[in-house]
């Protein structure tokens, strides 16, 4: 591994709950799980939950950590962070964020979490709205955006995008017409991930193989994305422990190296094309990523050809698609091409990808649990293992502002 | 010129006091974009800062409200009820608008002709006494 700066962070433990389908968890509170992957994490890196600091998370979770370090005890809470912005882009910025408080010494053990119970909320895409209710006798009108997400999202819900398996077939679909991308390429992809999933016993859908012909079956959500283009709505959560070079050495597993990580969003990129239809020509059918994947390698002294496995987050096919554009694993719209060669099945793949089943196949966690299966698949932990893995690209959402790790294991 | 093509119970737009003048023109079935009164750069959605010369200082611009297709999903679940699927969202390339483009919805277009590229031109739908949405539908070139 040549590697030219690295950061003193490393990954020492993970954990997380048992995965469902969304709305399966009724009778364990979201909190209660967070707890429980956190416990989990800290066991599992020969920690005790005394030695952690810190807790940092994404994506809006709810269960805020100044409750949580109350709840698991925690001697002071030195650190507590939340990734600004709803949506998984967040994941691996929150693993960087714990990776910076470690390094500074604003913190020792700082564990990152997230935890979904959909069902206990309200579920993804419906803005909370129910599609059967009786309509409001009331005039509709203009209503008054409480944030400046509302505001960004009122140019938007007017037109009856919420879901964002419809936002992200807006760039899926271009990048068809521009490249001739094609829905059997992004089934192959979906296939792919099913298959990794098929030995993986957390996965929620290890036991229900698909074919690429179960693919093209199955119902259109928002073209071209069909239902099993769509990430999983999942009940759980998990967490990863981040801690500093000095502490990791005598734990009870070897250490993950965060070897480089990066966040951010290119210009004028706001939310992305959920909200945002003037994302620049040549941006707009990509993940967004490629500036910050630009950032990365340079950071770590690594390219793509380095990467021995990859965690690429997978809300959609399609943006994984364009998330492998723009890291660089092949050419600006040879997407669907390079999915087709094979290159990411855990066998004969030259890039093994989602070893877990990603959010596709295992659990939509927002992509955590694709940190957590990065660190096992340079443990050796994961259920497809790669030999000899000593690189893993993790991704987290993308056509959103984005954020990625480099993990390396010596 | 009004139509109706989506039921009331659609989402209200919901708006601050930088986007609020662009559906209160709307109202008007005027489609405006703003536009930066020190560069002229024109930005959608509202915002409070020109992007490119940072100036906070700017107007509304009418535009003419045709356009194309920049690229379209078929939407297959409901908002709201009483609602026809599929449904059209599309992002419009709008004409004379500085470059812009706007997300929107497509009516009265059939499965077989919808394609990127397509021309299109506006259509207003009022929802209420106070609020009309700009909608497109396709158009001879």
């Amino acid at each position: 591994m040549r590697v030219v700066s690295r950061s003193r962070a490393q990954l020492v433990g993970v954990g997380e709950s048992q995965y469902t389908r969304w709305g399966k968890i009724g009778d364990v509170t979201e909190h209660a799980l967070a707890c429980q992957a956190i416990q989990r994490a800290v066991a599992d890196a020969g920690l005790d939950m005394d030695d952690v600091d810190g807790l940092a998370s994404f994506a809006e979770d709810r269960n805020e950590a100044v409750f949580l370090a109350a709840e698991l005890g925690l001697p002071a809470l030195r650190f507590a962070n939340m990734v600004w912005m709803p949506g998984g882009g967040g994941g691996c910025a929150a693993v960087s964020n714990a990776a910076m408080a470690v390094e500074t010494g604003q913190a020792e053990v700082v564990v990152v979490y997230r935890s979904l119970c959909q069902g206990q909320f309200f579920r993804f895409g419906t803005a909370g709205r129910d599609a059967t209710a009786p309509v409001d006798p009331e005039p509709p009108t203009v209503q008054q955006a409480n944030s400046l997400m509302l505001a960004s999202m009122g140019f938007a819900m007017p037109y009856g995008l919420l879901m964002a398996a419809a936002a992200y077939a807006l760039p899926t679909r271009r990048h068809m017409h521009l490249y001739g991308t094609t829905s059997e390429q992004l089934g192959r992809l979906a296939v792919t991930f099913r298959e990794h999933a098929s030995r993986n016993p957390r996965a929620v859908m290890g036991g229900r193989p698909m074919t690429l012909e179960d693919h093209q079956a199955s119902p259109m959500i928002a073209d071209p994305h069909r239902l099993f283009d769509c990430c999983l709505e999942s009940d759980g959560a998990c967490a990863v422990v981040v801690t500093t070079q000095e502490r990791a050495r005598d734990l009870a597993k070897p250490p993950v190296e965060i070897l480089a990580s990066e966040q951010g969003a290119p210009r004028g990129y706001a939310f992305g094309p959920f909200t945002n239809a003037n994302i620049a020509d040549d941006l707009y059918a990509t993940g967004g990523c490629e500036e910050m994947a630009g950032r990365l390698w340079g950071k770590a002294g690594l390219g793509p050809g380095d990467v021995d496995v990859a965690q690429i987050y997978d809300h959609f096919t399609g943006c994984v698609l364009m998330q492998l554009e723009d890291y660089g694993f092949c050419k600006r719209g040879e997407g669907g091409p390079f999915i087709e060669s094979g290159a990411l099945a855990w066998k004969g793949g030259s890039v093994p990808t989602n070893t877990h089943g990603g959010s596709l196949s295992e659990a939509y966690i927002h992509g955590l649990n694709h940190v957590v299966e990065g660190v096992r698949s340079l443990r050796g932990e994961s259920t497809s293992p790669v030999e000899g893995a000593e690189v893993c690209l993790v991704t987290s959402g993308a056509c959103v502002p984005s954020s990625a790790v480099l993990l390396g294991r010596r | 010129m009004s139509e109706r093509f989506f039921p009331d119970g659609m989402p209200p737009p919901l708006a601050d006091s930088t986007t609020l003048p662009w559906w209160q023109a709307a109202a008007e079935h005027r489609l405006v974009v703003q536009r930066c009164s020190s560069c002229e750069q024109t930005r959608h959605p509202p915002a409070p800062v020109c992007p490119r010369c940072r100036s906070a200082e700017s107007d509304w611009k009418e535009i003419p409200g045709r356009g194309e297709v920049y690229t379209y999903t078929r939407v297959h679940r409901p908002i709201a009820a009483g609602q026809e699927l599929p449904f059209v969202v599309a992002v419009i390339a709008l004409e004379d608008s500085g470059g812009l483009r706007m997300i929107s919805n497509l009516v009265d277009v059939g499965p077989q002709e919808l394609e990127i590229g397509m021309p299109v031109e506006l259509v207003w739908e009022d929802m209420s006494a106070d609020l009309a949405i700009p909608r497109f539908r396709p158009t001879a070139r």
